[in-house]
């Protein structure tokens, strides 16, 4: 993954700063003295079972919710000082149930930021149709479109891209795929991951699924009953877990896990070595994970073929097949790599 | 076809009067729904933003709701008099709560995520309530206003009773008359009416973003109109004002008639038979058409103005029984010709004001009568058949019920059964002829006039005899109807014009000549 690269290459600068936030609804502590801090940049996952606190951290930070105690600083100021509506304005807000206003047009939908922030007509309407595009939507068929005249996938996808229509440094993502079908959400998830306006973007992502927080996340915090159990990137959740709840929670599904936190770059030491590279075959960057790559090989090659390693530069550096990089891993499995 | 003709015929000759109570119909309608929804809609918008009193707010506009209409102008005769005015606050008051109930209801149902959405996207609560949650509950704050709009058609129709006006006049004349031209007269305008209004909202309801503003300006000239116009005036109003029923505003032997003979010119108001009394000894009248044996005439000191010029018939109270049941159960004859002159005008004026002002049970004055009449005993045994009996809405009417259901069930040993509160001659009348019920208490000069219709020549000549009239009536009765007059009970119940006695005598009024006399002097000035 380039980004997350880039990110750690350079100096961490936190933007949102969570410290000792407690709310109480009634009786119940939905979260109890959390604090943690999310870089510039990065997409900072949530991630926990129903009711664990997620969905109630991520709504202090534009203040859906306000804290019981505690406080939220973004790039270092209160927002508990700041008019609440326009923090909103500032940052993109994607929900679950997508929420689209049934009464306007999806190009209205996606206008509403911009005009709360008084934009130009014109160049509301140009930032609208270059939403559209980039989602795959065309601005000629779907501009005018009503949400009931929407497809599930079409409607989240005008959801998320009325989230940055106005190009908020942030944007919190409450179960963006969770009303979708399996494939409509792989699809979106695919398209999502690859928006490269959203590289540069801080974003908070709130999830059940814990492929989706691998997938998605450069850093997981991972809750339960309104505390959290750990914060750190994806591997370190898995190979250094902070108790037996964490170790637990991810045992389900370990195997898939590894193998999509582990990058050709970790085996390739364990690959057995070959002189002569061929010509003409499929390549993968080094910083692939192996999931990603053999998923791939199983869709388009059959399973077995053989494929090409490359660098950072995309110079070849190893031949290697699918039953090479599973007997990889399983060599460097035991080894539990850092 | 007679009767498509006739209805024509009808209308065409009340079209003016047709147009004015249209005219005064849609007045009412309009101001009242207007205020309701200036009034409503906020109030159902701010129960939104405070849940917890909501329940309490549409519980109360849901009791108002539940409150019979003519019982509502009752409650509102002592603060708002009579007229236009109560009869807008009245509408306003019915038409309320769907307008606030769909109001909160359409804003509560927008779709959770929706208000979350545009809550999350920055947008403040007035622009959440304007752009998001007014648009999307349109649908269903109309559906709101359609149904108090055909609502509020409907029970301005009642309105006529406390002298607003309308097309209700129409419908109470001709149900107390036995006319269903006159009926229809007034319930087609007012269906017509309540479809009208429907599609004009429907056309607003499309359009309603470019509709909102001019319908808010007409709301506001139309408002101020009716304040300036109407509600302004009738405060300051010192006209001489009769409030007389619709029955006897059409009855050939009301006021029409009365009109002609003592050369009356008074400004008239309709109300409701029961209302009236009150209306009077509330000032908000000065003059009512009521009976000569109402017990209120006593309680609330009212002056009956003489009839010097022989006017009114003579209205000799008596049963009226179908021919059929009579035949059938020949006892009843007897037993009913127990009460044959037993009741004396002042012990029938007596026995109302037990149940008008002492509020007592009519049933209870019934056998107090009975036990006091010191009639031969009699021990008949049980039968299984049953007598219905039909009365009037109104007191005497009750009375008379119960008196007859002792004597029945004393003298025959068959059941009765009571079907009271009939609203008007017509209603009573026509289940006599539909044997829905057996026998009730009707009047020698009613039924001159308004069942047998008769011609008014031969009228002239016997009105004012007891026998004369009571021989014709039974005869023209039975050769139309198949129905029997048994022997009138005593007492004459005739109409009179009522006036409060202390007015009364501050204007030297004794009889309907003094006050023709006093109202044209007074419209001379």
């Amino acid at each position: 993954m380039t980004h997350r690269e880039l990110k750690s290459s350079t100096v961490p600068e936190s933007i949102i700063e969570i410290s000792h936030l407690t709310k109480i609804f009634g009786q119940t502590t939905a979260v109890e003295d959390i604090s943690f801090s999310v870089q510039k940049g990065e997409t900072f996952v949530l991630l926990g079972t129903s009711g664990c606190g997620k969905t109630t951290s991520l709504k202090t930070i534009n203040r859906l919710i306000e804290p019981t105690s505690g406080a939220v600083y973004i790039e270092g100021c209160d927002t508990a000082e700041r008019d609440p509506e326009e923090l909103r304005r500032g940052i993109g807000y994607v929900i679950q149930d997508i929420g689209l206003f049934p009464h306007w047009t999806a190009e209205r939908n996606i206008a509403v930021v911009p005009e709360l922030l008084g934009w130009d007509r014109s160049k509301i309407q140009e930032r609208v149709h270059e939403m559209l595009n980039l989602v795959g939507l065309d601005p000629a068929a779907y501009a005018g479109r009503y949400p009931a005249e929407l497809s599930g996938g079409q409607q989240q996808r005008v959801g998320l891209v009325r989230a940055f229509a106005a190009d908020p440094p942030i944007i919190l993502l409450d179960e963006p795929f969770g009303a979708l079908d399996p494939i409509s959400r792989r699809e979106i998830q695919k398209e999502f991951k690859n928006l490269e306006s959203l590289l540069d973007k801080t974003m908070v992502l709130v999830t059940h699924d814990v492929f989706e927080a691998f997938d998605l996340g450069d850093r997981i915090c991972l809750m339960d009953h309104g505390r959290i159990k750990q914060v750190g990137f994806p591997r370190d959740l898995l190979y250094s877990p902070a108790d037996d709840f964490v170790r637990r929670f991810f045992q389900a599904n370990r195997f898939l896990l590894e193998l999509k936190v582990l990058s050709l770059k970790d085996i390739l030491p364990h690959l057995p070595g070959r002189e002569e590279l061929a010509e003409d075959l499929p390549c993968f960057s080094e910083e692939s994970s192996l999931l990603d790559v053999l998923e791939s090989l199983e869709r388009d090659k059959g399973g077995t073929a053989p494929f090409v390693i490359t660098d950072a530069e995309d110079a070849p550096v190893a031949q290697t097949d699918a039953g090479e990089v599973l007997s990889a891993f399983y060599t460097i499995k035991p080894m539990e790599p850092s | 076809m007679n009767q498509g003709a006739s209805l024509i015929e009808f209308l065409i000759s009340r079209q003016g009067d047709i147009f004015e109570q249209t005219a005064e119909h849609i007045g009412l309608t309009l101001i009242a729904l207007l205020i309701a929804i200036l009034i409503g809609m906020p109030a159902g918008i701010y129960l939104t933003r405070h849940k917890k009193i909501s329940g309490t707010v549409l519980g109360i506009v849901g009791i108002i709701q539940t409150i019979p209409s003519v019982a509502l102008l009752g409650f509102l005769l002592p603060v708002l008099g009579i007229g236009v005015v109560p009869a807008v606050v009245a509408l306003f008051l019915y038409a309320l709560l769907p307008i606030i109930r769909n109001t909160f209801t359409g804003i509560e149902e927008v779709d959770a995520a929706v208000r979350e959405a545009a809550k999350g996207m920055g947008m403040s609560d007035s622009q959440i309530l304007r752009k998001v949650e007014l648009p999307l509950a349109v649908p269903v704050i109309f559906a709101g206003i359609r149904t108090s709009t055909v609502i509020s058609v409907g029970v301005a129709t009642l309105c006529a009773l406390i002298g607003s006006g309308g097309l209700g006049e129409f419908i109470f004349r001709g149900i107390a008359l036995n006319n269903i031209n006159m009926i229809l007269a007034g319930a087609i305008p007012a269906a017509m009416l309540a479809l009208i209004f429907d599609s004009v909202l429907a056309v607003v309801q499309k359009n309603i973003s470019k509709t909102l503003k001019p319908f808010l300006f007409i709301s506001a000239v139309l408002i101020l109109a009716f304040i300036a116009l109407v509600v302004v005036p009738s405060l300051f109003s010192t006209e001489f004002v009769a409030g007389f029923t619709s029955e006897f505003m059409e009855r050939p032997d009301g006021y029409t008639g009365l009109q002609a003979k003592y050369d009356l010119s008074i400004e008239t108001k309709e109300l409701d038979p029961g209302l009236m009394y009150r209306a009077l000894k509330n000032k908000k009248v000065d003059l009512i058409c009521g009976f000569a044996t109402d017990g209120r005439i006593k309680a609330y000191n009212l002056r009956v103005l003489e009839d010097d010029r022989s006017y009114f018939p003579r209205y000799d109270a008596a049963p009226l029984i179908r021919g059929e049941i009579l035949r059938k159960h020949a006892e009843l004859r007897q037993a009913l010709e127990l009460l044959s002159g037993q009741l004396s005008d002042s012990m029938m004026r007596q026995m109302n004001y037990q149940v008008d002002h002492l509020k007592r049970d009519p049933k209870e004055v019934a056998e107090e009568f009975m036990e006091g009449l010191d009639l031969p005993s009699s021990s008949k045994s049980m039968r299984d058949q049953s007598i219905a009996i039909g009365s009037k809405n109104f007191t005497e009417q009750y009375i008379l019920a119960q008196i007859f259901a002792e004597v029945i069930q004393h003298y025959t040993g068959l059941e009765t059964v009571l079907m009271t509160g009939l609203a008007g001659t017509k209603i009573c009348f026509d289940a006599l002829r539909q044997g829905e019920i057996d026998l009730y208490p009707e009047y020698t000069g009613t039924g001159l006039f308004v069942l047998l219709e008769s011609e008014s020549e031969s009228v002239s000549r016997i009105k004012k005899n007891p026998h004369l009239l009571m021989g014709f009536v039974r005869e023209e009765t039975r050769k139309h109807f198949d129905m029997e007059w048994l022997s009138p009970l005593g007492f004459n119940n005739t109409y009179t014009l009522m006036m409060r006695e202390k007015h009364a005598a501050r204007l030297k009024i004794r009889s309907i000549s003094d006050l023709a006399c006093y109202l044209q002097d007074s419209n001379k000035q």
